[in-house]
C-alpha cells in the first residue's frame, strides 16, 4: 500500500504545473453563460492550447494525437487541472472523452481521420443524442428509427437532453435500424448538425440555462458510411467507450469539492448567526468534518480503484460506487453551503457584499448529478446485481 | 502508486481467516458469551503474528507495518475474535510476554478528559492495563485494581469491569509516546470496524439470496438491492480509507497521518455501524434473535466506537484540520 507518486509522475507534474500555471490566467475567465457564441470560443480555444502543450486527448493513444499518458500520469493530470482551477469544458467532453474514443476504437480508418485530430485541436464540438423522451434509464427502448434508401440513412425521431446541441458540429446519434430487436437493433451514426431536417429546441433547465435541447429529427438523410461498427451493433459500440474509463471519471471534481469545503470553512467564519461567527457552532463544524472525511474516504477509492486497474488490467466495477457515492455527497454538501448561506442565498448574484460564488445555483446543477448517466437508482440495482449477484431485474 | 493490496498481502490475511474459520466458527461463538479469557486461543492467536506483526525482524518480529496490520485486523474484526487484540498489539514491543500470548494487556484511553465511568474490557483475562493518558503511558498489574463485574455487558463477548480509581502503576512513555499509541490503536480500530462492514454485508446478502417471501428470493426486490448496494459503497469507502491511513502511517502516504487516521476510524465506524444495522433489518424477524449473528456485529461496533476517538471526535478533529489548511 503505497500513496506516494513515482519520480517520472512527478516530473509530468511539475512540467504540467509550469504550462497551467502560465495558460490559466491567460485564458481569462469564462464569458456570460447565455453566450454561446463566446462559450463555445472560450472551451475550443482552451482545448486548442492543451492540444498545442501536448496535453489534449491525455488517454487517448499516441498514434491518434494523444498524449498516451500511464494511469497514474491520468490521474495527477486531474488533480493538476482542479488545483489550478483550469477552465472546465463541457463542450468538449463528448468529443473527447466519448465521441473520440469510440472512433478509436471502432471507426473505420476514414472515419478516424475526418474526426480524431480535429475533435482534438478544439476544432470540433460533438454532441450526445441518445436519450428520447420514452427512453433514459431504459435507454435500449429507443425509436428514433433509420431507414436504408440507397446509400444514405432516413432518420425519423425524437432526441432530448443533448447538451450544447446548438452549438454542436456532429452528433453520436443512437437510431433503431430492426424494429423488431431490442438491444440487437441500435446502430450507432456520426450526424454532422447541418444537415436538412434536424430541428433543435431549447429545454431551458430549472436553472433557466439552455445547456440543453431537445432534437427533432426529420427525414434527416445521413450516409450509411457514417455509421460506426456494423448495422445493429450500435449496443455494444455504445459499451466500448467504457473501456476507455478508468475510474479517473471524477477526480478533478473530487478534488474541486475538497476546495469547496475549505472555502466554506471561511465563509463560515464571515457570516455571523446569533450574534457569533457561524463557524463558532460546533455542529456546524462538525458536519463539515464528516463531509470533508467522505470526500477524502471517496478519493482515496478513486486511487485503489486506479491502482487495482494499472496493476491487472481490468476495470473493475468500482466505476459505478464511485459515481454514486460522490454524486450523493456533493448534493449533500452543497445542501449545506445553501443553509449556511441563509438569505444571502436567495439572490442568485452577490448581494450585500457577499459573495455567494453562485452556491446554489451550484446545489442546483448538483441535483442533475444522480440523474444524468445512469441515475443513481440504476447504479445501485448495477452494483447489487453484477457485484453482490442479486436476481436482475425484469428487462 | 501501488496502493491495492499485493498478493503477500491477501495471503496473510487468508491465513487468519482460514485459523478463525476452523478455531472460532461464528456458530460457536455465542458459547463463549461472558466466559473467561481462553488463554489457549490467545497463544495461537499470537502464534499467527497477530502481536509481532510490527516488530522489527532484528528484535523477532515479522517486520511488517500498519497496512498488514489492518488487513489482518479487518480479518479479526470480521469474525468477531473476542479479546483485548488491539491493546496487547499496541505494546507488544514495548512489555514482555505480550508478543508470544504469554501476557496478555488490556487498556484504557483516557487521553481526552470525560466524566465516563472507567470501564476496563476483559479484566478477568488480562496480567496488565496499559493507560494512555495526555501526559504519558503507564502500566498498572490488575491484580492491584479493584474491579467490580458489570453483569449484563452490552456485547457478551466483551466482558467489563468498572474500576473506581486507578493506582500510580508505572510510567513507560511519555506524552508523545501516548499520543502515537492512541493514533495506532485508533487505526487498528478502524480496520475491526472495517471488518464489520464488510462481513454484515457478506452475510446480508447471503441471506437475501437465501430467504424467499411472494415466491422469490427477497434481493430480488428493489428496497433490498438498494440497501446492499449502499452497504456496499460504505465498504468500500472504509477499505480505501483504513488502506490510506495505514499507507501513511508507514511513510508512504501524500496526507498528513492525524487526518488520515480520523478519516479512516470515522468512515469505518459509520460503515461498521450501519452495515451492521442494515444487516439487522434485512434479516427481518431473525435479526432480533440472539441465537442468530448480525446483533452481535452491532454490539461490537458500539464497543470499537467509543474507543480511540468516536465518530464525533474524529469529524471535529477532521474539521480543524481542514480549516488551518483552508484559512486564507
Amino acid at each position: 500500500m503505497d500513496l506516494r507518486y513515482s519520480e517520472s509522475d512527478q516530473a509530468f507534474r511539475a512540467e504540467l504545473r509550469s504550462f497551467l500555471e502560465r495558460a490559466v490566467p491567460e485564458h481569462g475567465s469564462p464569458p456570460f453563460r447565455h453566450d454561446w457564441e463566446a462559450r463555445r470560443a472560450f472551451d475550443t480555444g482552451w482545448q486548442r492550447k492543451l492540444f498545442d502543450a501536448g496535453y489534449a486527448g491525455i488517454n487517448w493513444p499516441k498514434e491518434y494525437g494523444g498524449r498516451g499518458a500511464s494511469l497514474m500520469e491520468e490521474l495527477v493530470y486531474y488533480e493538476e487541472m482542479a488545483h489550478a482551477n483550469a477552465p472546465y469544458v463541457p463542450i468538449n467532453f463528448v468529443g473527447t472523452r466519448h465521441g473520440g474514443p469510440t472512433l478509436i476504437a471502432e471507426g473505420t480508418e476514414a472515419q478516424k481521420a475526418a474526426h480524431l485530430a480535429p475533435i482534438l485541436r478544439g476544432d470540433e464540438v460533438w454532441c450526445q443524442g441518445f436519450s428520447e423522451p420514452t427512453a433514459g434509464s431504459d435507454l435500449a427502448a429507443l425509436r428514433t428509427s433509420a431507414v436504408r434508401d440507397g446509400d444514405h440513412y432516413v432518420v425519423n425521431g425524437q432526441k432530448i437532453w443533448t447538451s450544447f446541441a446548438h452549438c454542436a458540429d456532429f452528433c453520436e446519434l443512437l437510431v433503431r435500424t430492426d424494429p423488431d430487436s431490442k438491444h440487437r437493433g441500435i446502430s450507432w451514426i456520426i450526424m454532422p448538425m447541418d444537415l436538412e431536417g434536424i430541428e433543435i429546441r431549447p429545454l431551458p433547465t430549472l436553472l433557466g440555462e439552455s445547456d440543453f435541447s431537445e432534437m427533432f429529427l426529420e427525414d434527416v438523410r445521413i450516409p450509411v458510411s457514417n455509421r460506426v461498427g456494423e448495422e445493429n451493433d450500435g449496443w455494444r459500440v455504445t459499451n466500448v467507450t467504457l473501456r476507455f474509463e478508468r475510474g479517473t471519471a471524477w477526480a478533478s471534481d473530487i478534488i474541486l469539492l475538497q476546495q469547496m469545503l475549505g472555502n466554506l470553512c471561511n465563509l463560515a467564519k464571515r457570516i455571523t448567526r446569533d450574534g457569533a461567527a457561524a463557524w463558532d457552532d460546533r455542529a456546524l463544524r462538525r458536519e463539515i468534518g464528516h463531509l470533508s472525511a467522505e470526500v477524502d474516504a471517496i478519493w482515496a477509492m478513486v486511487k485503489l480503484q486506479v491502482s487495482e486497474l494499472a496493476k491487472t488490467g481490468v476495470p473493475g466495477l468500482g466505476g459505478s460506487v464511485i459515481k454514486l457515492a460522490f454524486t450523493e455527497l456533493n448534493q449533500r454538501i452543497h445542501e449545506l453551503a445553501t443553509r449556511l448561506l441563509g438569505r444571502a442565498g436567495l439572490s442568485r448574484d452577490d448581494v450585500a457584499g457577499l459573495p455567494n460564488e453562485q452556491i446554489v445555483d451550484k446545489y442546483l446543477n448538483t441535483l442533475s448529478l444522480t440523474i444524468a448517466a445512469g441515475s443513481s437508482q440504476i447504479q445501485r440495482n448495477i452494483i447489487s446485481e453484477r457485484m453482490l449477484g442479486m436476481p436482475k431485474e425484469p428487462r | 502508486m501501488e496502493f491495492c493490496v499485493s498478493e503477500d498481502q491477501a495471503a496473510l490475511r487468508a491465513g487468519i481467516a482460514e485459523f478463525c474459520e476452523g478455531r472460532l466458527p461464528l456458530s460457536t461463538l455465542l458459547e463463549l458469551c461472558q466466559a473467561p479469557l481462553d488463554r489457549a486461543l490467545w497463544s495461537e492467536i499470537a502464534e499467527l503474528g497477530v502481536f509481532s506483526l510490527r516488530i522489527p525482524e532484528a528484535k523477532g518480529g515479522l517486520g511488517l507495518g500498519m497496512a498488514e496490520g489492518v488487513l489482518v485486523f479487518a480479518e479479526l474484526g470480521s469474525r468477531l475474535v473476542p479479546g483485548p487484540l488491539v491493546w496487547s498489539s499496541l505494546v507488544a514491543s514495548l512489555l514482555p510476554g505480550v508478543e508470544a500470548g504469554t501476557h496478555v494487556v488490556t487498556g484504557l484511553d483516557r487521553i481526552r478528559a470525560s466524566s465516563d465511568p472507567i470501564l476496563v474490557e476483559h479484566l478477568d483475562g488480562s496480567d496488565i492495563l496499559v493507560v494512555l493518558e495526555a501526559g504519558g503511558v503507564r502500566t498498572i498489574a490488575t491484580s492491584d485494581l479493584k474491579a467490580t463485574p458489570i453483569e449484563t455487558p452490552l456485547d457478551p463477548l466483551t466482558p467489563l469491569h468498572l474500576v473506581d480509581s486507578l493506582p500510580t502503576g508505572e510510567k513507560i512513555g511519555d506524552g508523545v509516546m501516548s499520543r502515537k499509541l492512541r493514533a495506532e490503536g485508533a487505526l487498528l480500530t478502524a480496520a475491526l470496524q472495517l471488518g464489520i462492514a464488510e462481513a454484515t454485508l457478506q452475510h446480508a446478502s447471503e441471506y437475501a439470496l437465501k430467504r424467499e417471501q411472494f415466491n422469490r428470493p427477497i434481493g430480488s426486490f428493489q428496497a433490498i438491492k438498494h440497501f446492499l448496494a449502499d452497504m456496499l459503497t460504505r465498504r468500500e469507502q472504509a477499505s480505501a480509507a483504513v488502506y490510506a491511513a495505514a499507507a501513511t502511517a508507514d511513510g508512504r502516504g501524500v496526507d498528513e497521518p492525524e487526518r488520515a487516521v480520523a478519516v479512516a476510524k470515522l468512515i469505518a465506524g459509520e460503515a461498521a455501524h450501519k452495515n451492521a444495522r442494515q444487516c439487522i433489518q434485512i434479516y427481518g424477524g431473525m435479526g432480533y434473535v440472539w441465537e442468530v449473528v448480525p446483533h452481535l456485529y452491532l454490539k461490537r461496533e458500539l464497543v470499537l466506537e467509543s474507543v480511540f476517538g468516536t465518530m464525533d471526535e474524529c469529524a471535529d478533529l477532521v474539521a480543524e484540520l481542514l480549516a488551518s489548511r483552508a484559512a486564507p
